[in-house]
This record gives C-alpha cells, sequence and structure tokens, in this order.
C-alpha cells in the first residue's frame, strides 16, 4: 500500500464563543473586529490527521492543511501546522469575496488532484454557514467513498478504512478502500492545544501562497443572500403573586 | 540583603513557563485583562524562592495548571458545541 497522502481543509470562522452580531445593511453577519479562531470541527479533523500518523500502523507521508480566505488565514494554518501538519495552502481570496460549499469542493478536487491526496479529512460543518456540504460534494466530484460525521476512524489491513458514524439511537460501521473522504464529528478525539513553543516551530514550516485562479476557480455567486436578522428576543417571564395569581393567568392563556 | 541569583537553568525554565501561561490567557473565558494580573501576582508570590527543590515544585504546580487550562478550554469547546448541535440530552439517553 502507498502511503497516506492527507489533505485536510481547515476554515477561519468568527470565534464559537463569540456572539455573532448582524451588520447594520442586514446582509450577513459582522466581521470586523471579531475574534476568529480554527472552525472547531476543522480541528478534529487536523487531530485525526496527527494521531492516524502517531498510531504508525499506517505510514502517512503528508498531512497538508489547505485553506481558502484572507491574508488572516495563515494564522489558523499556522495552528493547524502547530497542531502536527506538516505543510499548509493558503488560497489568497479578497476580503467579502466568500466561496460557496461548491466551489470550496471544485477548488478541494483540484488541490487533492495536485497534491495526489488519497484521504481528506474535512470538519462536517463550518459553525459560520453551517451549510455542511462541502465534503459531501467533494466525494461527488472525486467519485471517492466517503464516510460523513465520523466518531471513530480505523485502517484495516492494506488500504481499507472502517469508519464509525453515530446515528440516530446507535452507531453505523461502514468500510471502504482509499481514496476516500471523511468528515467529522464531535466525538471523533479530543484536539491537542496548539502550545507557544510548537507555534513558534511551525512559523519554519513551509506556507505555499496561490490564487483561486491557479485552481481555475471564480468566486462567482449562485446563491445570492437576501436578508439576515437577528432571532427575536426572548420574551422574559411574569411573576405571580399567589395560586388564585397563577390559575387566573393560566386561565387568561387558555392553559386551563 | 539582595537576594542570590537563582540558578539559571530553572530561571530560564519559569520564564519559559510565564510566556506560555500569558499565551494561553488570552483565550481564558474572563479575558485576558482577568488573567493576567492574577498569574503575575502567582509568579511573583514565588519569585524570592532559591532552594531548587522548592523552585522544581513550583515549575510542577505551574505545569499542572497549564494541564488545567487547556482541559477547561477543550471541554467549554466541547459543551457549547453540544449544545447548539445536538441539543441537551437526558441522563438516560446519555447513558445508552
Amino acid at each position: 500500500m502507498s502511503a497516506l497522502r492527507i489533505l485536510v481543509p481547515v476554515k477561519r470562522v468568527i470565534d464559537y464563543a463569540v456572539k455573532p452580531r448582524v451588520n447594520k445593511a442586514q446582509t450577513g453577519v459582522e466581521t470586523a473586529g471579531v475574534k476568529h479562531s480554527m472552525n472547531p470541527f476543522d480541528e478534529l479533523s487536523v487531530e485525526e490527521s496527527v494521531r492516524i500518523r502517531e498510531g504508525k500502523k499506517t505510514p502517512v507521508e503528508d498531512i497538508c492543511v489547505i485553506s481558502a480566505g484572507p491574508t488572516k488565514a495563515q494564522d489558523i494554518l499556522r495552528t493547524a501546522m502547530a497542531m502536527g501538519a506538516d505543510r499548509a495552502i493558503h488560497v489568497e481570496t479578497k476580503e467579502g469575496e466568500d466561496l460557496e460549499p461548491l466551489g470550496v469542493a471544485k477548488l478541494l478536487k483540484a488541490a487533492a488532484e495536485q497534491n495526489k491526496s488519497n484521504l481528506v479529512i474535512l470538519g462536517k460543518q463550518s459553525i459560520d454557514d453551517d451549510a455542511g456540504q462541502t465534503g459531501q460534494m467533494l466525494a461527488g466530484l472525486l467519485g471517492w467513498a466517503q464516510a460523513t460525521q465520523a466518531s471513530k476512524v480505523e485502517f484495516i489491513g492494506g488500504d481499507s478504512v472502517q469508519v464509525t458514524r453515530e446515528v440516530d439511537g446507535g452507531v453505523e460501521t461502514l468500510k471502504a478502500k482509499l481514496p476516500m473522504v471523511i468528515t467529522t464529528d464531535l466525538r471523533l478525539n479530543e484536539p491537542r492545544y496548539a502550545s507557544l513553543p510548537n507555534i513558534m516551530k511551525a512559523k519554519k514550516k513551509p506556507l505555499e501562497k496561490k490564487m483561486l485562479a491557479d485552481y481555475g476557480i471564480t468566486a462567482e455567486k449562485r446563491l445570492k443572500t437576501i436578508k439576515v436578522t437577528e432571532p427575536p428576543p426572548r420574551q422574559g417571564g411574569g411573576k405571580v403573586e399567589d395560586v388564585d395569581g397563577l390559575v387566573s393567568k393560566l386561565k387568561e392563556l387558555g392553559a386551563l | 540583603m539582595p537576594l542570590p541569583p537563582p540558578n539559571p537553568v530553572l530561571r530560564r525554565q519559569v520564564i519559559q513557563l510565564y510566556k506560555e501561561l500569558l499565551h494561553m490567557g488570552k483565550d481564558y473565558p474572563q479575558g485576558y485583562d482577568y488573567f493576567r494580573p492574577r498569574i503575575h501576582r502567582a509568579f511573583m508570590s514565588k519569585a524570592g524562592l532559591r532552594d531548587e527543590g522548592e523552585i522544581k515544585q513550583a515549575i510542577a504546580t505551574a505545569q499542572f495548571v497549564q494541564k488545567e487550562l487547556q482541559a477547561l478550554y477543550y471541554l467549554k469547546k466541547y459543551r457549547t458545541l453540544k449544545k447548539q448541535y445536538e441539543g441537551e440530552q437526558t441522563l438516560q439517553q446519555y447513558q445508552m
């Protein structure tokens, strides 16, 4: 069996702990001056690739992280390399020039072919757009096997991969041959912390800069965002004086 | 009387740990401004140590705090995501 060449796409998103605010024009979410970090589901996929290497059962030749985004996406790529990826590709897009899931899938197809990858591990969805489409589309475009929302990944013998998925009320186990696409679920592993010394070391790892055009992709949009609004504010509860007050209130609401 | 200079190897280790902890503090839930004075105070309170055994013990404590912080950050993230994407589960479902 040839050694694994893993491609790990990562996305820079608004930090999970930040409450997103809709901008005044209602066209999207305010991103300026907001803390960003790596999509948590992508952290799981970086961690899993590093664990496959550390498990030593299957030789891993290359772990390459790739991100399409503004210049600041490079920070996220550095974090991924601090966690253990070997090298990074940054596909620069202009501020506000976002790709749709199909565009990302096309880009990743080209990148997977160019890097001769035989395994792509992606987060199941990003916590900003929550589209959850990229992995599936990529598997379709490449014509590879796919195992979505993996909670366990095991290598069996030569080039077979057994993936456990959490489904309603139980687990489903899939087996497929490489090359394949895997998307990660929350319980796949516990991502390690990118420590300061490792971030420093990661600065020496290679980071390749590319443009969308290098992969023959344009940021042309098929979908138009018409309006973004915040959910209605939660209605506060009211206090009642006594039991009679409660009963009359319930009657008023038609609950009794 | 001024203190004698500490062991340079341990000194470097302590400074390194302080830098690493400061870096981690940027992700602290109550904010960096809450974290920084506290970690500074914790280190300053041990600045007078000159006994190597005691310094090593203090370094071990700092490394423990470092591990605890990592665990805290992971759990906070995991719980937030679980709540957002899977909803609250009952204990019974959880035990299944």
